[in-house]
This record gives structure tokens, C-alpha cells and sequence, in this order.
């Protein structure tokens, strides 16, 4: 079982050496950042940097506080009422906890895409055009709304399925396009960060491997943190991975080091399979 | 190798084990089956049950109360003698005279007008059906209903050019002519114990005979409002229009607050003890007894705010903080039922907190929202305990303009006329009002689901 799956991890890997050329500059960064559930602690002081161009897979077993992590770049955590951050977050340079800076703003730059597609049993077109309205990105101009919709929704790969059919109810969609219709719904308000909470969990293979693809070619343009169950997944679309246990960041580093080559035995066990 | 030889007789074992597992399987099996099928029957048993008592309901209703929207009417050639209306001309209102100057003088007229003896002209009118009714008027006047001679005197208000004339009129027989002619009275009761006269009787049916009595549909349950003195023409209008008025103060009051506090506790408040007190507190407020707020009405809106008695108005706020909890406990579960996903993808693009609750799932509510609200007006239209604590069961014979004029509601009418002496008229009368009632709150209902159909089917 794991022979042929770390062989294929290899291939992948050689595969991305040429198109990985990661830049340097520093998107987002955590310090210190821990995560209160009530009483209890469930992140225990969390730093990293999510560069730009770059795709971050945060992988561990469950429970170990990946999600919540993810959850603090867009402070989606504010929404459950028993969590508390503590902690610096840091977007270009500005503390995302900032009494300055609107969560509604932070939002608009970090945009998430959930685990269960979740579009709005709204038609295709008002699915994204929501977002970009909600901004007021648009001078509530029809053919720039237009625009944006076929955009995006060409960006995630779903313009042609969908083109005839934009009044369509989203819900009415397979799982896999209705997951690709929330990347569509988050890229239409441009943001910089897309934050992932194991987006293919729900999906078949193949539906998985179009989001993969599409992670792969967003990158380009998106600072990309991705949650992920599946470890050959993150060795397919990542670029640097982060190990998670029991509420500590265990590892980071280049996803090839981390799968050929874990400094920590934690990591080596759970990418072996030995626990997770 | 060992191990198998000794393996050998334990798989035969086994299979008599296997065996005797399975027949107990079969054994339990059957009696599970049996189980399954008398909890089955149960069920069938029950709903047929509750079926059957519903229809008897309805039978039993439907039965009494719609023929009493056909009543005993009497045709009759009137002559309206000028001898007998001897008034002035109606006056007109004159250029150089102000409107109360007009009204004074418009009054005088119509006080002239009461003065005329409009009975002598229905007697009059008999009296060429019958001739020998002129020698018994009290007798003759038994055959029509004490209300029609106002009916005569407002035609002639209304239009003077009719004196003079004869106008063929269909009017009201009197309710115990209909109790007589309908057979709803042991017509070989002693004459001591009859409500009309021997003479009235036969005259009853002779006209009957004739034609001239008719039984048909008669629009006076709907038109009038209650009555006492004209028993036949006593109606629901009265207690329709309050009960309309206090429909829509619960509807504009406890609809918006309801929903408006749901949406809050719900979406908003933060959980904590005191939030916990409220909803503990709000679900005890809806399974407290009505007549409570009855009592709470009479105390703070009558005694305390001043509001008169009997008004809608009161009514209507007594029963809108009755419904307030059904309308807010419907809205908070059906708000729960809405995915939090819907939210989070909300909350994930940027919408604040307001926007994801007006934008995503308030809309996805509306259905749940209207059925709780519609049901809970439903449970207030239906309600005559806590009216009667703010003298909503006092006798009104107008139709209210206003929700502050003395009114009474739908079930307290059919409470007063179920109490009414003249039961032999009033028995019917008081099915017919629960069959408007019920057609109500039917229709009440069935609007809910039209409108829980028509948003859901947009997605």
C-alpha cells in the first residue's frame, strides 16, 4: 500500500520542479496564533507564512486543528461563539485583527471555499454575481457583472458546462461543478487569498482531479492554503506542507522534503500511514 | 496439521450451532413480525379513528348549520299609503344653507319619518293574503319579522318617490315561523307551550301552501349584525368585522414582532444565561392559558392604558400577545433548519452578519415563517376565552367602523347564540356561524400552504 503511493508522490513531485518557481514575498503570516474553544486550548501557538503564488497543504489527522487554523486567516473563527484567537495575523504586513480593518473588507481580500459545497439555492449567475455586488465592485452595470460572472466562472473551469443554463438553480448542479461554482463564487470578488477547507472531501475522483487542476492554475494569481485528508493530494497541488498534531504546527516545509524526508518521526509516522 | 483433527468435531459444533441460531431467528423473527404488524394496525386504527371523528364533526355541523342560510321568506304585495306616510318632502340641501343647518333640518325629517307606523302597512300587506288578519294584527304581525318595518322605513328614506306605489317585497318571516315552518318544533304541543298563535300557525300554512311563505337563501346571516328584537335577521356581520379587525392587529403586530425577535434570539444574541431565560420563558408564555391574557388585557390596556371595552382594538392586542410565542417559537425552529453552510458561504464572501441573515436565510425561512404566522393567526381567530374577560361578549347589534367601537368577535357570537332562549332558531344559527368560522380558518390555512408551496417552488 505504500510502495506505489509514495512512487506516485515521486513522479509528481518531478513533475512540479519546473513549474515551481516560488517568489519570495510573504502574503500572510501567523505568530504565536492560538485557538480557545471555551477552556480549552485547541491551537497551541501557531507561526507560518503563506507566500505568494504558493499553495500551503496543512495535512494531519483529525482534530488536530488544521481547519481552525485555516479558519483564522479570514477570522471565519468570530462566527462560533465559544472561539477566542490570541495571536498576530498578519496580512501584507497589517494585523488582521486591527480594530481598523473591517472584517467584511478581510473578507473580500481572503475568500474561502468550505468543505460541502454550499451554493446558494439562488441560479448560477446569482451565485457569483452576489459577491461582486455585495462590494459594489460593479456600478450596477449588467454587461460588467456579465463579465465577471463569465470570468470566473470560466477561471474555474465551469463556463462551458454551465453557459447555457446561468439561470439555473446552482443546487441544481453535480457536486463537483457546485464545488467549482463556490471557487467561481470566490474569485469573483478578486481576492488575493484563497483559503480551501478540504475542498474535494465530497467528491469523486474525478471531479477531484479538475479541482486539482484548477488549484494548480489559480495559483498563479492566488495565495492558496489548502486543508486536505488525502496526503497524495497534497503532494499533487502543494507546494509546501504543514504537518498538524494535536494542535501544534509539527512541520513545514517544501511538500517534497516533508514526504521524501521528515525531519520529525510524527510527520514520517503519519505520511507512512502508521497512525491518522 | 494437529490443530485441524481437532478442528473437525468443532465445525460440526459449530454448525449445530448455526442451525439452532438460525431457528431462533425464524422463532423471533415471527414475533417480531406480529409485533410490527399490530403496531401497524395500531396506527391504521388511530388515524382511521381521528378521521371518523373529524367527519362526524363536520357532518353533524354541515347538517344543523346550512340550512339555516335558507330562512322562511314571505312574499307580499306592500302599498306604501300615502294616507299612512304622511311626511314632508325630503329636504335638499339648499346653497345658502351650512351643512349642519342641512343635517338639523335632515334630521327632523327622519324623526318624522320613525313616527309613521310602518307596521300598519305590513298588516295591511297581509291583510290581502289573509283578510280576516285585519281583525288580529297581533296575530298577523307574528308572521314577519319585527325588522323588516325598519327595512320599509329606509326604502322610503332612501327614495320617498316610492309612496303611493306598490311594490312587490320579499321579506323575513318571523324566526319562529321558520322554527314552524322548517319542523324544527313538536307541532303537538299544547297551544299554552307554542311560541305563535293556533291562528298564526294556520295561517303558517296556508301561506305555505300558497307559496307566499318560501324557504330561500338568504343573505341576512352575512348582511345583518346580531339582534335581539328581530331574532330572524340577527347575523354575523357584526362579529365578523371585529373579528377582521383583530385578525389584522395580530397580523401587523405580532407578526413583525415575532419574527423580528426570533430573527434576534436566533441569529444575534449572544448564549447566555439570560438569553436562556427568555427562550425558557417564551415557550412557557405559549402553553399558558389564554384566559390569562385575557385577564392581563383587561388589567393593562382597559384599566391601565385606558382603552374602552369591548373594543377590537383590545381584542386584538390581547390576542396578538397570545400569538406572539407561536409566531416566534415557528420562525426560531424553522430558523434553525436553515444549513449553516448557507451562512458561512455568506460570511466567507464578505457579507456582514445583517446582509447574510436578510440576504440567505430569511428569504429560505419565509416559508416555514408565513405556515407559523398564518397558524398562529388561525389559533387567535378561534379564540373566545380571553375576550371574554375584556367584554367582547356583550351584546352589539352595529357593525363596527372603527376598532375602538364596541364589537364582538366570531367564537364569542357563537358562544352568545348557543346560549340563546329561542333554541329551536338559534341551534341552526349557531352551526352556520361555525361553518363561516371553520370556512375562515380554512381558508386561513389554506392560503399558508399556497404561500409555503409558491416560495418553496422558487428553489
Amino acid at each position: 500500500m505504500e510502495q506505489p503511493t509514495m512512487g506516485a508522490m515521486q513522479m509528481s513531485f518531478d513533475d512540479k520542479q519546473k513549474v515551481s518557481a516560488t517568489s519570495s514575498t510573504i502574503k500572510m503570516s501567523a505568530r504565536d496564533v492560538k485557538v480557545f474553544y471555551g477552556d480549552t486550548e485547541a491551537l497551541h501557538g501557531i507561526n507560518m507564512d503563506l507566500y505568494e503564488n504558493e499553495v500551503v497543504a496543512f495535512i494531519g489527522p483529525s482534530g488536530c486543528g488544521k481547519s481552525t487554523f485555516l479558519r483564522c486567516f479570514n477570522r471565519m473563527n468570530d462566527t462560533i461563539d465559544s472561539a477566542r484567537v490570541t495571536g498576530e495575523i498578519l496580512l501584507d504586513g497589517r494585523d488582521i485583527h486591527d480594530k481598523k480593518l473591517d472584517v467584511v473588507q478581510l473578507r473580500a481580500q481572503v475568500g474561502m471555499v468550505f468543505q460541502k459545497p454550499n451554493p446558494f439555492p439562488k441560479s448560477i449567475y446569482e451565485n457569483i454575481a452576489y459577491g461582486p455586488r455585495l462590494h459594489g465592485l460593479v456600478d450596477n452595470n449588467k454587461s460588467d457583472l456579465d463579465e465577471i460572472v463569465e470570468t470566473s466562472l470560466q477561471r474555474a473551469g465551469l463556463w462551458k458546462e454551465v453557459k447555457d443554463r446561468l439561470d439555473a438553480p446552482g443546487t441544481g448542479l453535480s457536486g463537483g461543478q457546485q464545488q467549482r461554482l463556490c471557487i467561481a463564487r470566490a474569485i469573483a470578488v478578486s481576492p488575493e487569498v484563497i483559503l480551501m477547507d478540504e475542498p474535494c472531501s465530497a467528491l469523486d475522483p474525478i471531479a477531484t482531479s479538475i479541482i486539482e487542476e484548477l488549484i494548480d492554475e489559480l495559483k498563479g494569481s492566488y495565495t492558496i492554503a489548502i486543508v486536505t485528508h488525502n496526503m497524495q493530494q497534497a503532494a499533487r497541488v502543494s507546494d509546501k506542507t504543514g504537518f498538524f498534531h494535536l494542535g501544534d504546527l509539527v512541520e513545514i516545509n517544501e511538500t517534497r522534503e516533508i514526504f521524501t524526508n521528515p525531519k520529525d518521526s510524527r510527520t514520517e509516522d503519519y505520511i507512512t500511514g502508521r497512525f491518522g | 496439521m494437529n490443530t485441524e483433527t481437532v478442528n473437525l468435531p468443532d465445525q460440526t459444533d459449530l454448525a449445530k450451532k448455526r442451525d439452532l441460531m438460525q431457528q431462533r431467528v425464524t422463532k423471533s423473527l415471527k414475533r417480531r413480525h406480529s409485533q410490527e404488524q399490530r403496531f401497524r394496525m395500531m396506527g391504521v386504527a388511530a388515524v382511521v379513528a381521528a378521521l371518523a371523528f373529524v367527519a362526524l364533526l363536520f357532518i353533524t355541523i354541515l347538517s344543523k348549520g346550512v340550512p339555516a342560510f335558507w330562512q322562511a321568506h314571505i312574499t307580499l304585495d306592500v302599498h306604501f299609503d300615502e294616507q299612512l306616510i304622511k311626511i314632508d318632502e325630503k329636504p335638499v340641501r339648499m346653497e345658502s344653507e351650512s351643512e349642519a343647518e342641512f343635517n338639523q333640518r335632515f334630521l327632523a325629517w327622519q324623526t318624522q319619518l320613525g313616527f309613521i307606523n310602518f307596521n300598519r302597512i305590513i298588516l295591511n300587506a297581509i291583510a290581502k293574503e289573509i283578510p280576516e288578519a285585519a281583525d288580529h294584527p297581533r296575530d298577523a304581525m307574528q308572521l314577519v319579522t319585527s325588522g323588516e318595518r325598519f327595512a320599509l322605513r329606509d326604502m322610503v328614506r332612501d327614495d320617498p318617490s316610492i309612496i303611493g306605489t306598490t311594490q312587490r317585497l320579499t321579506m323575513l318571516a318571523d324566526a319562529n315561523i321558520d322554527v314552524w315552518v322548517k319542523g324544527n318544533v313538536d307541532r303537538d304541543l299544547p297551544t299554552s307551550q307554542q311560541q305563535i298563535s293556533t291562528l298564526t300557525q294556520e295561517w303558517a300554512d296556508e301561506l305555505v301552501d300558497r307559496g307566499v311563505i318560501e324557504n330561500s337563501f338568504s343573505t341576512s346571516l352575512f348582511m345583518n349584525p346580531d339582534s335581539r328584537s328581530s331574532l330572524a335577521s340577527a347575523g354575523l356581520a357584526g362579529a365578523f368585522m371585529g373579528s377582521l379587525m383583530m385578525m389584522l392587529i395580530v397580523m401587523f403586530l405580532a407578526v413583525p414582532i415575532g419574527v423580528a425577535s426570533a430573527i434576534y434570539l436566533e441569529e444575534f444574541a449572544p448564549q447566555n444565561k439570560l438569553t436562556d431565560l427568555i427562550e425558557v420563558n417564551i415557550n412557557n408564555l405559549a402553553a399558558v392559558p389564554s384566559i390569562v391574557f385575557g385577564l392581563l388585557g383587561a388589567s393593562v390596556f382597559i384599566l391601565w392604558f385606558k382603552l374602552p371595552l369591548s373594543a377590537p382594538i383590545v381584542g386584538g392586542l390581547v390576542l396578538t400577545l397570545m400569538t406572539l410565542p407561536t409566531v416566534i417559537i415557528a420562525t426560531r425552529s424553522t430558523l434553525k433548519a436553515i444549513p449553516p453552510s448557507i451562512r458561512s458561504a455568506a460570511l466567507g464572501l464578505g457579507a456582514s452578519k445583517v446582509q447574510s441573515v436578510l440576504h440567505h436565510v430569511l428569504p429560505l425561512a419565509i416559508p416555514g415563517i408565513l405556515t407559523g404566522a398564518i397558524l398562529g393567526i388561525a389559533q387567535a381567530l378561534g379564540e373566545a376565552a380571553p375576550l371574554l374577560l375584556i367584554g367582547m361578549s356583550s351584546f352589539v347589534a352595529s357593525v363596527p367602523a372603527t376598532p375602538f367601537e364596541q364589537s364582538t368577535a366570531l367564537p364569542v357570537q357563537i358562544f352568545l347564540w348557543q346560549g340563546n332562549e329561542l333554541r329551536n332558531f338559534f341551534e341552526a344559527r349557531t352551526s352556520a356561524a361555525i361553518v363561516v368560522l371553520l370556512a375562515l380558518m380554512i381558508s386561513l390555512n389554506a392560503v399558508a400552504i399556497w404561500l409555503r408551496k409558491h416560495f418553496e417552488t422558487r428553489w
